[in-house]
């Protein structure tokens, strides 16, 4: 593993070189929506930020990436996968929400895929293969998960105890 | 006696999620997410070149029998340019060099190559990242340490350091 603080992600560096990834963008979202006095906004935004204004591409989003597939069933498919899908440079947020390119890219991924037949499951497979667990929303059940799956059954079994405590002490009266 | 201390635990478990939310917001968590796609044939694709001159590169092209870089990179990413020196580096040291061009343009390649040298033996435009996807990389610059095989042995997350060259000479010499 590498330093740490030189390679903070989603942050854009004061003077880009400093980090050593690019953050892939978030400034073309705001772009297209904001007017107005909203301007301002945005410019104190990059003001405050100062993000390198050449640190995003140029091409336009991939064809899937704003655009629905035509047969229903299968664009609800890939929505409900693409909510599910963390978005690798906003995180926080999943790829249905995000605006940055590499989540449109991932969108086109994913309903290129749905589109040539393949399930939501082995598309979540297969990207967390590349990606990790980090990747979905849906934490499989394994040893770093246990306690989070397990948890709420501990607590109903010590809110059990407890309560059945309470009452079968109930009758021998406080000591 | 017991029960008065007990009248404490919810406050200390306060407590200690407060600090724990505090340690948080001042130490944010790590947030590089490492490849899981490492010790694994290369995906298979086939990229069109990114500008002129240059060929294109497709993941046949990386199982020759040398070991090598692949970097993962774009025109308008400006840590690339500072990678630049390193690269060249390792290229006049012999290191067989191909680059991945993200959401980029021709024009912009050829800018980018012109203005910061150009290391690589093929460059394959990945237009809408499905590469660099299917490598479980997120970001640029990224460089992926390949054996000759075409199997990836590390990746890079990042900006190559002069410090690093050393070291990524003798990862790749091993692999010989």
């Amino acid at each position: 593993m590498r330093g740490a603080p030189l390679f903070n992600w989603c942050i854009p560096a004061k003077a880009g070189i400093q980090s050593g990834h690019e953050p892939r963008e978030r400034h073309r979202a705001l772009g297209s929506r904001l007017r107005g006095s909203t301007l301002v906004f945005v410019a104190t935004l990059f003001a405050a930020f100062g993000a390198p204004a050449t640190a995003q591409d140029r091409l336009p989003p991939a064809p899937y990436a704003y655009q629905q597939l035509a047969d229903p069933a299968k664009e609800a498919k890939a929505k409900a996968l693409m909510e599910t899908l963390r978005c690798l440079v906003c995180q926080g947020q999943s790829i249905a929400d995000s605006d940055a390119p590499l989540a449109g890219d991932m969108r086109h991924e994913v309903r290129t895929k749905i589109a040539a037949g393949e399930s939501p499951d082995a598309i979540r497979k297969w990207l967390v293969a590349r990606y990790g667990n980090w990747v979905s929303y849906d934490p499989p059940f394994d040893g770093a998960t246990a306690l989070l799956w397990l948890a709420p059954l501990l607590f109903l079994a010590v809110g059990l105890w407890l309560a059945f405590g309470r009452l079968r002490g109930g009758g021998g009266g406080e000591p | 006696m017991r029960s008065r201390w007990v009248l404490f635990v919810p406050l200390a478990i306060m407590a200690l999620l407060f600090g724990a939310f505090v340690y948080r917001l001042t130490v944010p968590a790590e947030t590089l997410i490492e490849s899981q796609w490492i010790d694994k044939p290369m995906p298979l694709f086939d990229l069109p070149p990114a500008t002129g001159g240059v060929a294109g590169l497709k993941s046949s092209d990386l199982a020759d029998g040398r070991p090598r870089l692949v970097n993962i990179f774009a025109s308008w990413c400006i840590p690339c340019r500072a990678e630049a020196p390193q690269l060249e580096a390792l290229k006049a040291a012999g290191v067989p060099i191909d680059g991945i061009a993200i959401r980029d343009r021709p024009e912009d390649v050829a800018a980018f190559l012109r203005e910061n040298g150009n290391p690589f033996d093929r460059i394959g435009a990945d237009v809408q990242s499905s590469v660099q996807i299917a490598l479980g990389s997120s970001g640029v610059p990224e460089t992926f340490l390949v054996d000759g095989k075409g199997i990836i042995r590390e990746q890079i997350q990042g900006v190559i350091l002069q410090d690093d060259v050393p070291r990524i000479m003798a990862k790749l010499e091993a692999m010989k």
